[in-house]
């Protein structure tokens, strides 16, 4: 079977065979280096392309249509512009933390590549901690943007950085209470646990209405810690221009935009992960001629396919929605999701002790 | 001439902190996404809380006025198309019945007719660009495009009868330029079909949104005597409650014979001017109902001599833009050109409540209030 | 109220405000001395109410300048045009933007275009024109710019 798991197993067995185990784990670490880099540009490639078409679909435009067939070379092109463009630091700038900012948010967002499962058996670091290792790394990156807002000396960038940290910080909760509940129902934090936990079902079909409204708050939520629309506080470009990116350029701004996307397909693989059941089949019951078919279509096509759907629902919010005044950004989440996401969550224990999921 | 000193950048003045020690200084604008133009105002914030807004104008100005005092009477008109670029017809409109005033020419039937028309066509195009422009100010960009393609439609019948798409120099004293265009009647039709399907999708996109009601409803609240005070006029002040319409409160041509009703809503806040110019668009679509069908035949155009000589005088007359009341005054001292021109534009006093209606309000409101006021800087810079 | 109950009222108000003929409205002259009391009143007086300010403006008469308020009243809907004239070497005049605060952007508006000079206002400073304009006066009559003027 030609599937990522065997390919990467024959890679790893061909590399201990020939090299000693030293070695052979040096030129793996540097394949999934190369690796994890390939992919965090063409998610940037391939996203920004989708974003622009979806946003075209739903606007009555056409959207990129020029280079190359259908406009897909274009985002190469406008990263090429990107690299070849003067990257400036403003005067006033803190130089250090300007130049930083943008590598820390990329770094984050990178990092949690880690333990994402993007098919059977195919996952960097199986770590037995992988959902908290993943919601711990996603809060760096405000770390990030307070540091590019503090440093670019923009009074827009200030308030926008400002703005992101608040509410980073506060989303973090509820998205954090719903991963909990998935987590009291599977009873790991291990993902390939998680994921084999729902071999009879996913638990947005097993695990009753807490589950669903889980679903919901960790959608919002995300939507805000990725400060994505209807919560682009940070930016708000018709308030502070661009946030806290106001005053990056060039390649700086472009690891900023990138960073955001990458981290929008993190979160939407977490959410396929948790609630869709990654790269598991869609069954329903056991031995029928249906479920025989879902089995033949490989599991990084399951994977990829959940992941950008939650990825389109969240371009479709952006294009959709209006934007929320931060203090209605905070009361919503403080007043709202916070308290329903606890006694969600308690509801949730209530079912995994009972068992009264399927 | 760049305001260099206005500008709060001096590298050695970089602390974040205004005067008080807790204020902070913002600059918005003149180029800045949501002034809609080369606005621009120094904001001291406290936090996200607008403590004062200062408007600095003149980016734009062209002395439109002193202009107009070497151009003759027919030539000034083609000026004020200029100034409020999205309700031309209306600008040209207001001038043509000044210098008829004066002239005192009896317009025919069918060009008072054709001049209504251009002018609510105007006004619904005026009124779906705000409403784009006011969703993505509040960060919804969908509606901005779906509003364009209603404008074109009406850009398009534009262009066909009066040759241009935005400054269209249609009106001219005795009446309008050109007879309309065979397909007026038939292109007219289409799109008030079309959009009275579409003006319901707008209701469902952006005015029952929850979010949209969240960011407008009790934000911005001028109360009617201020409002009177402050000047304000057109669509502001309605939603104050202010009686300012000016077709019904002095008609002017066929608009004492058309059934439309004076939307006026109580609320103050930008929901209510918000309403107020939704439903506007409704009342503009069945004025141009009853009007399409109902052309007289005749002159599009009463007979002017060649030169126009206005007698020795003062003359003012005032029509009702999609913005409010715009008014000429013209001081005649008997010769080919006006001695004195003053448009009073209602840009100018909308903006003058701007500081009284965003104090205490946050900085994400105040681009809310600014679409709601619905400012065109052209208009307000002249 | 009608333009002659009017014009009594305002006699009485004003024994010496001259009337000029023609005209879409009543024309007042008054003294700029007269006007600030005379605001006030037109503004309060029960049967008067003149609370709407929609047009303030100035023209440059070569030999004096002479200050135009267009008031109507939002109540009554009579409208009247009061005009002042002012010396045009040092004109003064006292600002009415406590009584319309729409007055307060046209008076400064006047200011910089005209040069007229509004006693107690409470921000007197160029809106339009930008900076090293002040006392260039562009809108009077004499005012040349050899660059930009446009000349028939």
């Amino acid at each position: 079977m030609w599937s990522l798991q065997n390919i990467a197993d024959s890679v790893q067995h061909w590399l201990y065979a020939t090299f000693n185990p030293t070695i052979a784990m040096l030129i793996e670490f540097a394949i999934i280096g190369v690796l994890a880099i390939g992919l965090f540009s063409m998610l940037g490639l391939v996203l920004i392309y989708m974003e622009r078409k979806v946003s075209a679909w739903m606007q009555l435009r056409l959207g990129p249509n020029r280079v190359g067939p259908k406009g897909v070379f274009q985002t190469m092109a406008d990263t090429l512009k990107l690299i070849v463009k003067e990257g400036m630091t403003p005067n006033g700038a803190d130089k250090l933390l300007f130049n930083l900012a943008p590598f820390i948010v990329m770094i984050s967002a990178m990092v949690i590549l880690a333990p994402l499962t993007f098919a059977k058996g195919f996952q960097i670091w199986d770590i037995n901690i992988g959902v908290f290792f993943i919601a711990a790394i996603s809060s760096l990156s405000v770390i990030g943007i307070l540091m590019a807002g503090w440093a670019s000396n923009n009074k827009y960038s200030l308030l926008g950085a400002m703005r992101s940290g608040a509410q980073i910080v506060s989303y973090e909760l509820s998205a954090g209470l719903s991963i909990l509940a998935i987590v009291v129902l599977s009873g790991s934090l291990k993902i390939t646990d998680i994921i084999a936990s729902q071999e009879n079902g996913w638990w947005i079909f097993k695990g009753h209405v807490p589950v669903w409204i889980a679903f919901v708050i960790f959608i919002i939520a995300v939507t805000a810690e990725t400060n994505r629309a209807p919560f682009d506080l940070a930016e708000a470009e018709s308030e502070l221009t661009a946030g806290f990116h106001t005053e990056y350029s060039g390649m700086k701004f472009a690891l900023f935009f990138l960073a955001e996307y990458v981290n929008i397909f993190v979160v939407c693989a977490l959410g396929a992960i948790l609630f869709l059941g990654g790269w598991m089949p869609l069954h329903f019951g056991t031995g029928t001629k249906f479920n025989e078919v879902m089995d033949y279509i490989p599991s990084s096509v399951w994977f990829f396919g959940k992941t950008f759907f939650l990825i389109f629902v969240i371009m479709w919010f952006r294009w959709t929605f209006p934007r929320l005044r931060i203090d209605q950004l905070l009361n919503l989440e403080w007043k709202y999701l916070l308290p329903i996401s606890m006694i969600n969550l308690l509801l949730v224990t209530l079912i995994a002790i009972l068992n009264w999921h399927f | 001439m760049y305001r260099q000193s206005e500008i709060v950048n001096d590298p050695s003045k970089t602390s974040l902190l205004g005067d008080e020690g807790t204020d902070m200084i913002i600059n918005v604008g003149p180029q800045h996404p949501s002034t809609h133009g080369v606005l621009h105002l120094v904001i001291t914030l406290n936090g996200e809380a607008v403590k004062k807004v200062e408007p600095h104008l003149g980016y734009i100005h062209r002395s439109i006025e002193k202009m107009c005092e070497s151009l003759t009477f027919r030539q000034f008109i083609y000026v004020t198309s200029k100034m409020d670029y999205l309700s031309s017809h209306m600008n040209n409109h207001c001038c043509a019945m000044c210098v008829e005033k004066g002239l005192q020419i009896e317009i025919p039937p069918r060009a008072q007719v054709i001049r209504v028309l251009m002018d609510e066509l105007t006004r619904l195009a005026s009124h779906q660009l705000w409403w784009g422009a006011l969703a993505m100010d509040v960060g919804a960009l969908t509606p901005f495009f779906l509003a364009f393609r209603e404008r074109e439609m009406i850009n398009d019948i534009m262009e066909e009868t009066c040759g241009t798409r935005l400054t269209m120099n249609y009106m001219v004293p005795g009446g309008v330029m050109a007879d309309l265009h065979p397909n007026f009647q038939k292109r007219v039709h289409a799109f008030i079909d079309h959009f009275k399907r579409k003006i319901d999708e707008y209701d469902e996109l952006v005015t029952d949104n929850i979010i949209f009601q969240n960011r407008t409803k009790g934000i911005g609240y001028i109360s009617k005597e201020d409002a009177i005070s402050y000047g304000m006029s057109g669509p502001a002040a309605r939603g104050s409650g202010v009686q300012c319409d000016i077709r019904k409160l002095y008609p002017y041509e066929v608009y004492d014979k058309v059934q439309f009703e004076e939307v006026i809503e109580t609320a103050g806040d930008c929901f209510a001017r918000y309403l107020v110019r939704m439903k506007e668009m409704k009342q503009s679509i069945s004025i141009v109902e009853q009007l399409i069908d109902n052309i007289p035949e005749g002159d599009f155009q009463a007979k002017t001599k060649a030169v126009l000589k206005l007698p020795k005088g003062e003359y003012y007359s005032r029509v009702e833009t999609a913005r409010g009341e715009f008014g000429v005054y013209i001081v005649s001292e008997g010769g080919t050109t006006p001695y004195r021109i003053k448009f009073r534009s209602p840009g100018f006093s909308n903006l003058s409540a701007l500081d009284h209606m965003t104090r205490g309000q946050k900085i994400g409101d105040m681009v809310a209030i600014m679409g709601t006021l619905d400012l065109v800087i052209p208009d307000i810079d002249r | 109220m009608t333009r002659d109950e009017l014009k009594i009222k305002i006699t009485e108000l004003l024994p010496l405000a001259i009337f000029e003929e023609g005209g879409e409205w009543l024309n007042v002259m008054i003294e700029p001395a007269e006007w600030l009391p005379f605001a006030q009143q037109l503004h309060d007086l029960t049967d008067l109410k003149f609370d709407y300010m929609f047009c303030l403006t100035c023209v440059d008469w070569k030999t004096h300048l002479s200050m135009l308020y267009h008031l109507t009243s939002t109540t009554f809907r009579h409208t009247i045009v009061v005009k002042s004239k002012l010396d045009r070497n040092q004109p003064e005049i006292e600002t009415v933007s406590h009584i319309w605060r729409t007055a307060e952007f046209h008076e400064r508006e006047v200011y910089e275009m005209f040069g007229v000079k509004f006693l107690h206002h409470p921000d007197l400073r160029l809106l339009i024109l930008p900076e090293g304009w002040e006392g260039k006066n562009p809108m009077r009559k004499d005012f040349e710019d050899p660059v930009n003027m446009i000349k028939l």
